[in-house]
């Protein structure tokens, strides 16, 4: 059996933590480019001359990107051959993520309790999902989210009868009410089936494709394409001033549904769309 | 483009009355910062009779909590948070003379209304762009709620600070406008 120190494992966060914060993805940075090609609007276009100029100073000044570096999600796949050694898994990943936040200055935005609202001051705890695949590896993603784009993500638990049409027009819905709120040019991730939890799990995990990847299903893709261009139709924008950029991209996954349920999730992701992965590989002991 | 305008603070009346929906201005001077908690805080305070940390007649207010600065650096990435979570609290502020507002988003009906009858300015900044913004940014010190960390209220001096003119005086709001022109759906 093959072993994973915990020690590497919190190395290997703290490091995600900050370069997912400073470091905007090629492909984001390429999706700008090719927006500024196709926006009409005078605004729009100078938006996305900033957000290219903001995400070379963060990556050549290391500084975070944005000023919300988020709540930590992590997608972890333990490869169920593996062994961990040294300590519990979770607590390595929230050490992990203290350290990144306090070593690569980045903003602690988490608080302890949703009512008394007292700040942890280290960005701990977490949000962790943990999948379980075949295998001696370890793969931690982690995707800081700020709240901006996250508050205006929504669920809603359709009907059957409703169709293909009434998921495709709550997605649409979901980004016109948002408006400039999320900082568009946003990233939808939108979720189908499964039940209400499976939903939102899967709006979220959407994210993490790279802009521009398509649903592998060739009708899946095209549903993806069809609603890029309806939210493109919006008007919204480049941060809400106006325009024919207001999404990069949507992000579709599907899962088998109940009988009688059609749930349909909508998960907005900023431009500053952050998630760096790592494969770590067990050592024979 | 429109052409830049050159704004320094305070805020006047006067100065008010000539920005419109959709300007482009560069802000130099003194502005403040405050985010949720802050606004809570200041606004229980008024409830109670007691005094504000700052006088906000003619000022500024900048929706952000900002990164922890680097040796070396003033302040760290500070880029606009949304701002209809102030919206409880903006019309009191304008009320009491608070002319000025930087932020990222849709406003309430209500915040819009006081800004119309008291006379005050919502500014958008680009969401996002905290690192670009951080250089425009050439002091900061915190001078209330130290308490709140990155939510503390801290005295800015900014120098052309970018930021679009959102939603002016009269109640002409570039999000309505700007969709509008490009909505195709």
């Amino acid at each position: 059996m093959k072993t994973v120190y915990v020690n590497a494992i919190i190395d290997a966060v703290e490091k995600l933590c900050i370069e997912a914060n400073y470091d905007l993805g090629e492909d984001v940075l390429l999706s700008f480019k090719k927006a500024l090609t196709t926006e009409k609007s005078p605004l729009g276009r100078e938006v996305l001359d900033r957000l290219i100029e903001n995400a070379t100073i963060a990556h050549e000044e290391r500084v975070p990107m944005c000023q919300d570096t988020g709540m930590t999600v992590i997608f972890v796949e333990l490869g169920q051959e593996l062994h961990i050694e040294g300590g519990a898994l979770t607590d390595a990943l929230n050490e992990g993520v203290r350290r990144g936040y306090e070593k690569g200055y980045l903003r602690k935005s988490v608080v302890k309790d949703p009512f008394d609202r007292v700040n942890t001051k280290d960005n701990t705890p977490a949000i962790i999902h943990y999948g379980l695949v075949p295998g001696d590896e370890l793969q931690i993603t982690v995707a800081p989210k700020g709240a901006g784009s996250e508050n205006m993500g929504a669920l809603k638990m359709l009907k059957p009868s409703d169709g293909l049409e009434g998921a495709m027009q709550f997605v649409v819905d979901t980004v016109d009410q948002a408006g400039g709120n999320p900082c568009p040019p946003i990233i939808v991730g939108v979720g189908v089936g499964g039940n209400m939890e499976k939903a939102t799990y899967l709006a979220k995990k959407s994210l993490l494709r790279d802009v521009g990847v398509h649903n592998k299903e060739e009708r899946l893709a095209k549903i993806e394409e069809e609603l890029l261009e309806r939210i493109n139709k919006l008007g919204i924008g480049p941060q809400g001033f106006g325009g024919v950029n207001t999404a990069l991209a949507v992000n579709l996954e599907v899962y088998p549904t109940h009988i009688a349920m059609l749930p349909v999730a909508v998960n907005i992701n900023c431009h500053a769309a952050r998630h760096k992965t790592i494969t770590l590989k067990g050592r024979e002991e | 483009m429109a052409e830049v305008i050159r704004l320094e603070t305070p805020l006047t009346h006067e100065k008010v009355a000539q920005l419109k929906s959709g300007d482009n201005v560069l802000i130099s001077g003194v502005i403040y910062t405050g985010r949720d908690a802050a606004h809570k805080k200041m606004v229980d305070a008024l409830a109670r009779g007691e005094a504000l940390p700052f006088d906000v007649k003619d000022q500024v207010i900048f929706f952000v909590g900002p990164t922890p600065p680097k040796p070396g650096q003033v302040i760290g990435s500070s880029g606009p948070t949304t701002s209809y979570r102030m919206d409880a609290y903006s019309p009191t502020l304008i009320e009491r003379g608070l002319t000025g507002m930087i932020g990222k988003g849709l406003r309430s009906e209500e915040v819009i209304a006081a800004m119309k009858k008291y006379g005050a300015v919502y500014f958008g900044a680009i969401g996002g762009s905290g690192a670009l913004l951080a250089k425009r940014i050439v002091a900061a010190e915190v001078i209330a709620y130290p308490e709140l960390g990155p939510e503390a209220v801290r005295r800015l001096e900014v120098k052309d600070f970018p930021v679009m003119v959102i939603i002016d005086q009269e109640g002409n709001n570039l999000y309505e406008t700007g969709k509008a022109q490009y909505r195709t759906y």
